[in-house]
Order: C-alpha cells, then sequence, then structure tokens
C-alpha cells in the first residue's frame, strides 16, 4: 500500500444472498479514518451479514470491498491483521477465565507469553473485571461479559473494529459503560463500524449512520441530517398523574397542535421547532394545574426517523428502561 | 430500570476512562504467530478445558471403568471361566471403547464453539487457517491420553497385568490414540454440520455405541450368529481392539496395526478436509 486512502472502509455493490433470501443486496458504504460509522436497522436488515463480509469471515457473491486500503477478498489476511471483530454474540470462551481469554487472544496475535500475561493483566484492570480475572467466564454477568469481548478486541489495538450490537441485552448501566469504552477507542484513533438496532446508540456514538433495511441502504448522512429529513423537533412531556392527560392534552392542543398520546400512560408530545412556544406550552400546563414530572424539547428521535424511511418502525428495545434513562440523560 | 448489585456498580468505577485509554494507546502489533505456535495455542486451550470442565472426561470413563467392574465380575466367571482371565480379555476393548466415545466431545466442543460466536472470533484472527482445528485435535489427544490412562490403571487396580508389560500398554495406548485422533475428524465433520452441541452429543454416540458394541470388546466373536460375526470381524473397532491386545498382551499382529493406521490416515485424509472446508465457510 502506497496511498493511504481517507477512507477506512470503502464498499461498493456487496451482494450476499443465503439460499432464496438475499441479505445484503447492493450494499455502498464509505467510511472515513478515525470515524464511527453506524449501521442502523432492525433485526434481519442484513447488519451482521454487512459485518462478516467486511471482516473477511464470508465472501460476497458481487461487490468489492477494500478495508484499510486491503482488498477484502484478494488481500483478506492483510485485513485480519489490522481488524478486530466483536461478535453479536460475546464470543469469548466460557469454559476459560477472563483472563485465560485474553492470553489466549494475545498469543493468538503474536504476543509472547509473558508479555500475553502483562497485557491481560492491564486490560482487567482496565475493564473493571480484575477481580473476576481468576473465574470462569460462565460466571459472569451480561455486562461483564461485554466488557470482556471489548477487552479481547483490543489485546494489540486494531486500526479498525467491528462492532456489531455491542450493547443489546445489558441493562442501562453496562451498556454506558460499554458506550464510555467505544469514545476511549475513539479518542485514540481507531475507527469503528458499529451495527445496531438502538437509535440512541447510534445518535449517541456515531458521526454518520447509514440505515438499512432488507438488505438496502435506505438513507445516508449525520444524526442530525438524518433528524432534519424527517422534519420538526417536539415538545415531549410526562406527567405525575396520567389521571391528567385528557387536560394536558387539551392544552397542548390548543398551543402547539397535533397531540401525540405516547405508549406511556402519562406521556405526550406535539411539534414544535421553536423553543420559546414550547416555553410558554408548559407554562400554560402548569397555570392549568397539570403537574409535570420532567419534560423535554429536541429534535426528532431517531425512531421518528427510521418510522418516516421505512415506513414501519424500528424493533423495541427489549428494556423498557431505555426511553427513560435516555430522558434522563438529555 | 434493573438495578444490578453493588459489585458491579464497584467495578464500573474503576473502569474509568483514563485506564482505559491507557490500555488502548500502550501497545503496538507484533507480527502475527507461527503456525506452530498458533496450534500450539488452541492446543494449550483444549488442556485448559480439561482442567476447568473436567467433567466431560469423567462422563466418558466412568461407563467404561463401571463396564470394567461390572462385566468382569457378573458375567467373568461364565464367559471366560475366571474374572480374571475376562479382566485380562475385557480390558484392552474397553480401553479403546472409552477412549472412543471421547471422540465424541471433539464435535461437541467445535460445535460449541460455532454456536457461542467463538469461531468467528478465531477466523478473523491473523492465524494460519487450520491451526484452530489442528490445535484443538492435538488437545484432545492428550485428553484421550488421558482417558486411556484412567481405564488402564483401574485395570490395574483390578489385577490385570498386561503380558507386554509397561511398554505395551504404552503402545496399545498410542495406537488407540492414533485411530481415536482420525476418528474425531469425523465427529468434528459433524459438529459443524448439525445445530446444537446436544445433537451433535446425540449423533455421534448413536454411531459410536453399536459400533463398539458390535464388535470383539466384550465377547468373542465366534459365539455370535454368523452374519453378525461377519460384521464384528470387518468392523475396525474389532481390529483395533485386536491390535491392542496384541500389543498389551506380547503377540503383535503387525497386519491388524497397519490395518488401523490405515484407517486413521483414510478417515483423516477424507475428513479432516471437508472438516476444514466447513469451518472455512461457518
Amino acid at each position: 500500500m502506497t496511498t493511504q486512502s481517507p477512507l477506512a472502509i470503502e464498499a461498493t455493490g456487496l451482494v450476499k444472498a443465503f439460499g432464496d433470501t438475499c441479505a445484503v443486496d447492493g450494499v455502498d458504504l464509505a467510511v472515513r479514518r478515525g470515524s464511527v460509522y453506524g449501521v442502523l436497522g432492525p433485526n434481519g436488515a442484513g447488519k451482521t451479514t454487512t459485518i462478516r463480509i467486511l471482516a473477511t469471515l464470508i465472501r460476497p457473491d458481487a461487490g468489492t470491498a477494500r478495508v484499510l486500503g486491503h482488498d477484502i477478498v484478494t488481500d483478506a489476511e492483510a485485513v485480519r491483521r489490522s481488524v478486530s471483530l466483536t461478535g453479536q454474540l460475546a464470543s469469548v470462551d466460557e469454559d476459560l477465565t477472563g483472563r485465560e481469554n485474553l492470553i489466549l487472544l494475545g498469543r493468538l496475535l503474536g504476543l509472547k507469553r509473558p508479555a500475553a500475561k502483562d497485557r491481560a493483566t492491564e486490560l482487567l484492570e482496565a475493564f473493571g473485571i480484575a477481580e473476576a480475572g481468576g473465574r470462569l467466564v460462565k460466571t459472569y454477568s451480561g455486562g461483564m461479559r461485554r466488557r470482556l469481548d471489548v477487552a479481547a478486541s483490543i489485546v494489540v489495538t486494531p486500526e479498525l473494529m467491528f462492532l456489531d450490537e455491542p450493547t443489546t441485552g445489558l441493562d442501562p448501566r453496562s451498556r454506558n459503560q460499554v458506550w464510555e469504552i467505544i469514545r476511549a477507542l475513539v479518542a485514540e484513533g481507531t475507527t469503528i463500524l458499529l451495527c445496531t438496532q438502538y437509535l440512541e446508540e447510534a445518535d449517541q456514538l456515531a458521526d454518520g449512520i447509514a440505515v438499512i433495511d432488507h438488505g438496502k441502504v435506505i438513507a445516508e448522512g449525520t444524526p442530525g441530517q438524518l433528524k432534519a429529513s424527517v422534519g420538526s423537533g417536539s415538545l415531549r412531556v410526562r406527567l405525575l398523574d396520567p389521571e391528567q392527560r385528557p387536560a394536558a392534552e387539551q392544552i397542548l392542543d390548543r398551543e402547539l397542535g397535533l397531540v401525540t398520546l405516547e405508549p406511556d400512560p402519562a406521556a405526550l408530545s406535539a411539534p414544535c421547532s421553536d423553543a420559546d412556544r414550547g416555553a410558554y406550552a408548559v407554562a400554560e400546563l402548569a397555570r392549568g394545574g397539570v403537574h409535570i414530572a420532567d419534560f423535554s424539547l429536541g429534535q426528532p428521535s431517531l425512531d421518528e426517523v427510521f418510522l418516516a424511511l421505512t415506513g414501519h418502525p424500528a424493533e423495541e428495545a427489549p428494556d423498557q428502561a431505555h426511553p427513560i434513562a435516555e430522558e434522563q440523560e438529555a | 430500570m434493573s438495578t444490578k448489585p453493588s459489585a458491579e456498580a464497584e467495578l464500573m468505577t474503576t473502569a474509568d476512562q483514563a485506564a482505559v485509554r491507557r490500555a488502548i494507546s500502550s501497545t503496538s502489533r507484533p507480527p502475527p504467530p507461527s503456525a506452530l505456535s498458533a496450534a500450539l495455542t488452541f492446543g494449550w486451550r483444549g488442556m485448559l478445558k480439561v482442567k476447568h470442565v473436567p467433567e466431560q472426561l469423567l462422563d466418558v470413563t466412568v461407563t467404561p471403568i463401571m463396564f470394567v467392574v461390572m462385566f468382569t465380575y457378573v458375567f467373568g466367571g461364565e464367559v471366560s471361566g475366571s474374572t480374571a482371565e475376562y479382566l485380562d480379555y475385557l480390558l484392552p476393548g474397553i480401553l479403546v471403547m472409552s477412549v472412543l466415545f471421547t471422540t465424541v466431545y471433539s464435535g461437541v466442543a467445535l460445535n460449541t464453539d460455532l454456536t457461542k460466536g467463538v469461531v468467528d472470533r478465531f477466523r478473523s484472527l491473523p492465524i494460519w487457517r487450520p491451526a484452530p482445528l489442528l490445535g484443538s485435535m492435538l488437545g484432545d489427544s492428550v485428553r484421550y491420553l488421558l482417558a486411556g490412562t484412567v481405564i488402564i490403571l483401574v485395570g490395574v487396580a483390578l489385577g490385570y497385568r498386561p503380558d507386554a508389560g509397561v511398554g505395551g500398554a504404552a503402545a496399545a495406548l498410542i495406537l488407540v490414540v492414533i485411530f481415536a485422533f482420525g476418528l474425531s475428524w469425523v465427529f468434528t465433520t459433524i459438529g459443524l454440520k448439525l445445530r446444537s452441541p446436544s445433537a451433535v452429543m446425540n449423533a455421534g454416540f448413536m454411531g459410536i455405541f453399536p459400533l463398539t458394541f458390535l464388535s470383539n470388546v466384550f465377547v468373542d466373536p465366534t459365539t455370535l450368529p454368523g452374519p453378525l460375526e461377519a460384521f464384528v470381524n470387518v468392523n475396525p473397532i474389532s481390529i483395533l481392539v485386536d491390535a491392542s491386545r496384541g500389543l498389551m498382551g506380547g503377540e503383535a499382529d503387525f497386519g491388524d496395526i497397519a490395518i488401523v493406521l490405515a484407517v486413521a490416515v483414510a478417515l483423516t485424509a477424507v475428513f479432516a478436509p471437508l472438516t476444514t472446508r466447513l469451518y472455512r465457510n461457518s
């Protein structure tokens, strides 16, 4: 490689079919070095297959891709030398201890035994699993297992990291920990391709997002651009007492119009692109005797973006606490 | 909102940004390991599993040990005239049986790696492609040696004394392990074809159990009905048992040994490439 492309991943027209189903149907991607690129889509959209193609685990039926300048088919060995993969299932060996898993990976990446041991110690401490390092991984909690999994992916720091749904199934606290680790990786210059079905995750971490559905990229841009393409922001209010929702609905309908009642029986929202008007509407609620637990004024969520782009909603996060956590952070 | 126990919270505070960033920035990329080093590392992984999950080894040795003890004392007098004489006949057969049972676990372990996603990670590493398979097989061979040694020691405790001494017993053990190495490629192929570890276990034992019983492990085939006797005589497991008896009894039959080695090579030649290809495309 003589010329250093500014792109870490350039893929054109990737196609992969399994039997009759076309899992990936002409995907193009361009990922800048040093960025976090989110591939967002529901289950079965083709995210994992795309990652597996780019990580050289499977060959595409059609299309080409270069990862860090190396062709994924003709120069797969060079790709494997500079990337790491964190699969959808926390791919660590359950019958080994956390420490042994890291030493194993270190040895397989070419570290000498003492260096592999030192590295394992360092990573266990940095990731807060030092005390559990001697325990078999099958005894770990989901969050610990995921942290070990990410640690295993950076035993030798990769130039590019594939992360396939790194927080699926984690509780909000563990999810935030994994996000912090991802941010640290980015700060140190690692490029990350992040597949996720959580819109909030892409919003939090990614510089650029490709929305993928049925094996095709259906939209691409920064989180802000994607939101802007769907339209105005909204005011969201959560009440202390769900009984007061009809009263609140009446007031908001008068002030802003087009009120949406949310699945949460105490929450409702209305389109609002002007912060002053939003503030006034909240004041009107208070004047009307409606007690508010919290409110937020913001751009449309990526959930709304997804709905607008695909005509069907993204999958619900299994964790119902999810949207609440989001609000508290905002 | 789910609240994790405080231990988890404790751990989180130690996973601070600065330490993580230091850990990320503190390595340079070494050259990838040699083929041999990668394979040996996978062998080491196999050893660790024997240490952490000894149940697997126990599963396949306890049954043969029970067979040795029960068959020797219940049927020994009837079949061979005395328990000591029957033990002489039975032990090499049980050695074969216990080691061959262990080979099923090669397939189970590979399938477990596949279903847990570990295979994906190994396949994304810059290592010699067959290293994970070859290394696991090396590790498994040590496991076969352990299982075989346990059976021989149980036999010795019951009064078994091989005529060819320690050397004969060791030679038989090595022959059995070589055959098991060949046979285990069959199970790794099955392991990559089926959906779950327990399916592999069932399919494996469905094959190996009748094959082992329809052999000369327990009784002299001349007492069997004609067609069955014919089958038992060509069953490679019978030939392996004959060869092991020969080696342990000091009357090694080199024809039998040659057939056993040829079968092991043939199984490897067919199923090792098949396993490798399935693994690459998994």
